[in-house]
């Protein structure tokens, strides 16, 4: 079995697929690629089915040789993407030779690049994904310099030369996110629900695939006490004691005790993934 | 039962019950008729998530199902539904052996006013139920009638508590399946293997199984 072989992971590189949804009753959460949509695309690109496992890696510095002659599909952020020291395009599927190096520089806009490889990234699976969780402590370890990647045999699908979705960088200045009520949005007074939408926000720089933060006004409650721990949906955003709205990722713990006010509708949730330390967010209502 | 179905998105109810007995009770009736679309069924203190894929079954065809599982259920939670599915409510208990030597042992029971020997008897006596999991993959949430007592979590968590670590908190008994940090009080140990990613199910303890604990081996610096 061919395989990469990585000479640098940068930040953090983790092996992700879809995740493992069903499980959330015995502890354990969906977890899978940030930017879902973004790990879909490059598998397509590539020939894999959308599920098959890539890499997930966090604002760049990530360098990996192919053992074999390999097609890889970059998405999700944008930054320079070098092939033996020649920039690539993103968001196509690229030839690395055997033995040239793959390097994605910093990102440029957005936070996580999602590298499909033809036939996947053949980690074992754990739970029938192969996802690390990192809260869980669940899947393949996150990667790490001199390891073996090895990759699975080629699918039947071609390389694919154009996808049916035109691929978008992601957005630089303020980036509006759509929200659908949450259970607990009744918790919260009528001047928090409307300075949700009204404040300008802040992604915060503690942000992981727990949860990302956000820096603005206090949001008020209208119920004080504790809420029991209840189960939480992807993109579901909870709010602390003090008032700050985090929105949960994909490794959030199953269940949390915090109310739920609002929730980031599907189709912006891959966004939340790309929010970089400081950018600013806005909310609307989903329609 | 009444219960209230809140929002939870395009693929999610939470329906919130009046009492963790209702809960076990609807998601007993819940998890014993799964309809197909139905993603995850994940109960908790007050709450059980119904997630769906809504192509496959729309959240109003969920909600009415739920509604319909509810009004099936009684207020107090006792429920038998007629199902061919064998459910762990219905499974015998599973029993697991414990060492009652937790460093936190003497000094829970001192918090409770009582002597060790009767928190440990009482802890044996009772028969347990998996209310849920949750803080961890297969970490249980325990409950029992028969348990009066309410425990307050540590000032500061530990930063590491050892596998196998029986353990209280408010009105629950939990059990940590991997060593993990944590601010529950340490009451004793099981050997029993609590998680495995490679069983089927990889959790020990499953939402709505009947548990009990015997001891096993002797106390070390009990004051009984």
């Amino acid at each position: 079995m061919t395989a990469l072989r990585i000479v640098a992971p940068g930040a953090s590189c983790l092996v992700e697929d879809l995740g493992r949804p069903g499980l959330a009753r015995l502890g354990v959460g969906r977890s899978g690629a940030a930017d879902r949509g973004a790990l879909a695309l490059a598998n397509r690109l590539v020939g894999n089915a959308e599920g098959a496992a890539g890499l997930e890696v966090l604002l760049g510095g990530f360098r990996a040789v192919a053992e074999a002659d390999a097609w890889i599909a970059v998405t999700g952020a944008r930054g320079p993407i070098l092939v033996d020291g020649v920039e690539a395009p993103p968001a196509v599927a690229v030839r690395v030779p055997a033995g040239a190096e793959l390097e994605l520089r910093p990102a440029e806009h957005g936070l996580r690049y999602l590298v499909g490889v033809r036939g996947g990234i053949a980690a074992p699976e754990v739970l029938g994904s192969r996802s690390r969780d990192t809260l869980a402590g669940l899947g393949p370890v996150p990667v790490a310099a001199g390891d073996r990647l090895p990759i699975g045999p080629e699918p039947e699908a071609p390389v694919a030369l154009l996808d049916r979705e035109a691929a978008f960088a992601p957005v630089d200045g303020p980036v509006v996110l759509e929200l659908v009520p949450g259970p607990r949005a009744d918790w919260f007074t009528d001047a928090a629900r409307a300075l949700l939408f009204d404040a300008e926000w802040r992604t915060s720089a503690a942000a992981d695939r727990v949860g990302t933060r956000l820096e603005g006004p206090a949001l008020d409650r209208l119920v004080a006490g504790e809420l029991a721990s209840e189960a939480t949906v992807p993109g579901s955003m909870q709010v602390s004691t003090s008032g700050q709205p985090t929105i949960l990722g994909p490794d959030r713990p199953v269940t949390g005790g915090y109310p739920v006010i609002a929730i980031v509708a599907p189709a912006s949730l891959d966004r939340v993934a790309q929010l970089r330390p400081g950018q600013p967010v806005r909310f609307r209502h989903a329609r | 039962m009444t219960v209230r179905l809140l929002p939870s998105g395009p693929d999610a109810i939470l329906v919130e019950c009046g009492s963790q007995a209702e809960v076990l009770a609807l998601h007993e009736a819940l998890a014993a008729e799964p309809p197909a679309g139905l993603v995850e069924l994940v109960p908790a203190a007050r709450t059980v998530l119904v997630s769906v894929d809504h192509r496959v079954l729309p959240l109003e065809t969920a909600a009415s199902w739920v509604r319909r599982a509810a009004q099936r259920s009684p207020a107090d939670g006792a429920v038998a539904p007629s199902s061919a599915t064998v459910l762990p409510e219905r499974a015998a208990p599973v029993v697991l052996d414990v060492s009652y030597d937790g460093e936190d042992l003497d000094d829970t029971a001192r918090l409770l006013g009582i002597g060790t020997a009767e928190l440990v008897a009482r802890h044996l006596a009772a028969e347990w139920r998996v209310a849920f999991i949750g803080f961890a993959p297969g970490f249980a949430y325990l409950v029992s009638d028969d348990w009066p007592y309410r425990v307050p979590r540590l000032d500061a968590p530990r930063t590491r508590v050892p596998a196998g670590s029986l353990a209280l908190a408010d009105g629950y008994t939990g059990a940590y399946p991997r060593e993990s940090p944590g601010g529950w009080r340490l009451i004793g140990r099981t050997e029993a293997v609590l998680w495995d990613e490679l069983a089927e199910p990889p959790a020990r303890l499953v939402p709505g199984a009947r548990v009990r604990f015997r001891e096993s081996g002797s106390r070390i610096g009990a004051d009984s």
